[in-house]
């Protein structure tokens, strides 16, 4: 069945077309972003749309330990819930490994290009410091949900405020917020970029995501440095492809930066 | 007796529904009431697994009720099932169950899957209405809509619709309720705390009268998407 799909997205692609009529290096429309979507509960939230695509993020900001090699530093986690609800393939139950591995991939480029100044979330070394907490669900899984869970992160990360925090009592006061933004540093931003035979093409369909070959994603921060990288598929790629799958996916950031 | 949020005693608070919202789903809807927002998918009439569940007599109602871990009112939840969402999503079974037909699917499984985006009490509420409709939306025979909200008696007197902080109040007592809407028939009751038979009673009168109102902004979503198909 995977084969048969395959070969026919192939055959599209040698005439440059898609099955929903797009090029191969177009994005689905519209993109969009929306802020605070669940601004009584979260402390940041925001939902992405990529053409049918939709995907929800919320942040929760908790006080914790830090770890033992970052004593001056707040931590930030990512868990990724791929719901049932948007996806009639999707089981209940723990994350399995595709949800681990897309969680994986939006942490590290949050982490490895410094979304956030960790060195502010230290509240006392050693001891107490600040912990984000990201939070992120598909509601409508129409394909591509690295690059939407990826921007849903940030988006997420620019609305969030910290709670109240009561020194005395060391508790949070999560009915009332502050209006101090977190400490955010970069955004780190990834676009994937899949290969089918010898061709790229970006924003993937679930179907064009079960028939890729391989797929590369990249972070950027806005300088355009590369801060994250994950390759995947079963095919390889030549050190050729990976440079123009770099290109292709820098070109993309940065449109998708003008939806933030 | 003034609300805190300034509304009358059988006053509700503002709703929003939309259906057809997750176009992954064969049925989906988003159901709002104040600062509560539910999403519902329905996937199915389909193949039931594991196989040995199977019942060639009828098909079965599967729902299952979630928090994401953003959605409460402090800390994170916990993203795996506990036993307050478990309880819930039983109860949403049963309060659904009634008016569906469920011996038209043998073998098969209807799958309903809630999620709450934020909260602010009568989510289990929240979740049903947006189910009945995503069920509608889903284009399988009903009955009826079922509709649902909370009642509250607190300070001697019922409230509907509870909110939060209304919810947090030492000695209120709250129900949770949902009906057939035409019939008045009733499909879920819980009640934490204490009430006497005849203010119960009362309080159910006056919760019939409100889920008709809930009834027709449920309606007015699921027609608004027929008719857009209509055009398009």
């Amino acid at each position: 069945m995977t084969r048969m799909l395959h070969d026919h997205i192939a055959a599209l692609l040698e005439k440059e077309m898609r099955e929903d009529g797009r090029k191969p290096l177009e994005y689905r429309k519209p993109v969009k972003v929306e802020y605070d979507i669940s601004p009584k509960s979260a402390e940041g939230s925001a939902r992405v749309t990529i053409g049918d695509t939709i995907v929800v993020a919320g942040i929760k900001v908790e006080v914790g330990e830090p770890f033992p090699d970052t004593p001056s530093e707040g931590n930030i986690m990512v868990n990724v819930e791929l719901t049932p609800l948007s996806n009639p393939e999707f089981e209940l139950g723990p994350p399995g490994i595709e949800a681990i591995e897309l969680a994986r991939v939006v942490d590290r480029a949050l982490r490895e290009g410094s979304a956030l100044d960790t060195k502010r979330l230290c509240m006392k070394e050693g001891e107490k410091v600040w912990t984000i907490i990201i939070d992120l669900y598909p509601i409508n899984d129409a394909g591509n949900l690295f690059d939407a869970c990826s921007l849903a992160a940030v988006a997420a990360l620019k609305s969030a405020v910290f709670p109240t925090y009561d020194k005395k009592t060391e508790k949070i006061d999560y009915q009332k917020k502050t209006k101090t933004p977190l400490p955010l540093k970069n955004l780190p931003l990834e676009v994937t970029v899949i290969k089918i035979n010898n061709k790229f093409i970006l924003d993937p369909t679930t179907e064009e995501w079960k028939a890729l070959d391989a797929r590369l994603t990249t972070g950027f921060l806005e300088n355009g440095t590369l801060c994250a990288m994950q390759k995947g598929g079963p095919h390889a790629l030549t050190s050729e492809d990976i440079s123009n799958m770099i290109d292709i996916a820098a070109e993309q950031v940065a449109k998708l930066r003008k939806v933030l | 007796m003034k609300r805190s949020d300034g509304r009358a005693p059988d006053e509700l608070r503002k709703m929003e529904a939309k259906t057809g919202v997750i176009k992954r789903a064969d049925g989906s809807a988003m159901f709002r009431i104040g600062e509560t927002i539910a999403y519902a998918a329905v996937h199915g009439p389909r193949e039931l697994h594991p196989k040995f569940l199977q019942n060639p007599e009828k098909g079965l109602l599967r729902c299952n009720y979630n928090m994401m871990a953003f959605s409460g009112s402090g800390e994170r939840v916990r993203p795996s099932p506990n036993r307050r969402s478990r309880e819930i999503s039983l109860v949403t079974e049963k309060a659904l169950e009634p008016v569906l037909d469920l011996t038209a699917y043998p073998n098969a499984v209807i799958d309903i899957f809630i999620e709450l985006l934020q909260t602010d009490a009568g989510t289990r509420c929240a979740g049903i209405c947006a189910a009945a409709m995503a069920l509608a939306d889903a284009g399988i025979p009903m009955k009826d809509l079922v509709s649902a909200l909370s009642i509250g008696y607190l300070k001697n007197e019922i409230i509907l619709d509870i909110n939060g902080e209304e919810d947090m109040n030492e000695g209120a007592t709250d129900i949770a309720f949902a009906c057939l809407p035409r019939t008045g028939e009733i499909t879920l009751l819980q009640i934490d705390g204490e009430i006497k038979k005849e203010i119960l009673l009362k309080g159910l009168e006056k919760a019939k009268e409100a889920a008709r109102k809930i009834a027709d902004i449920q309606r007015k979503a699921l027609k608004e998407r027929y008719h857009d198909k209509n055009v398009a």
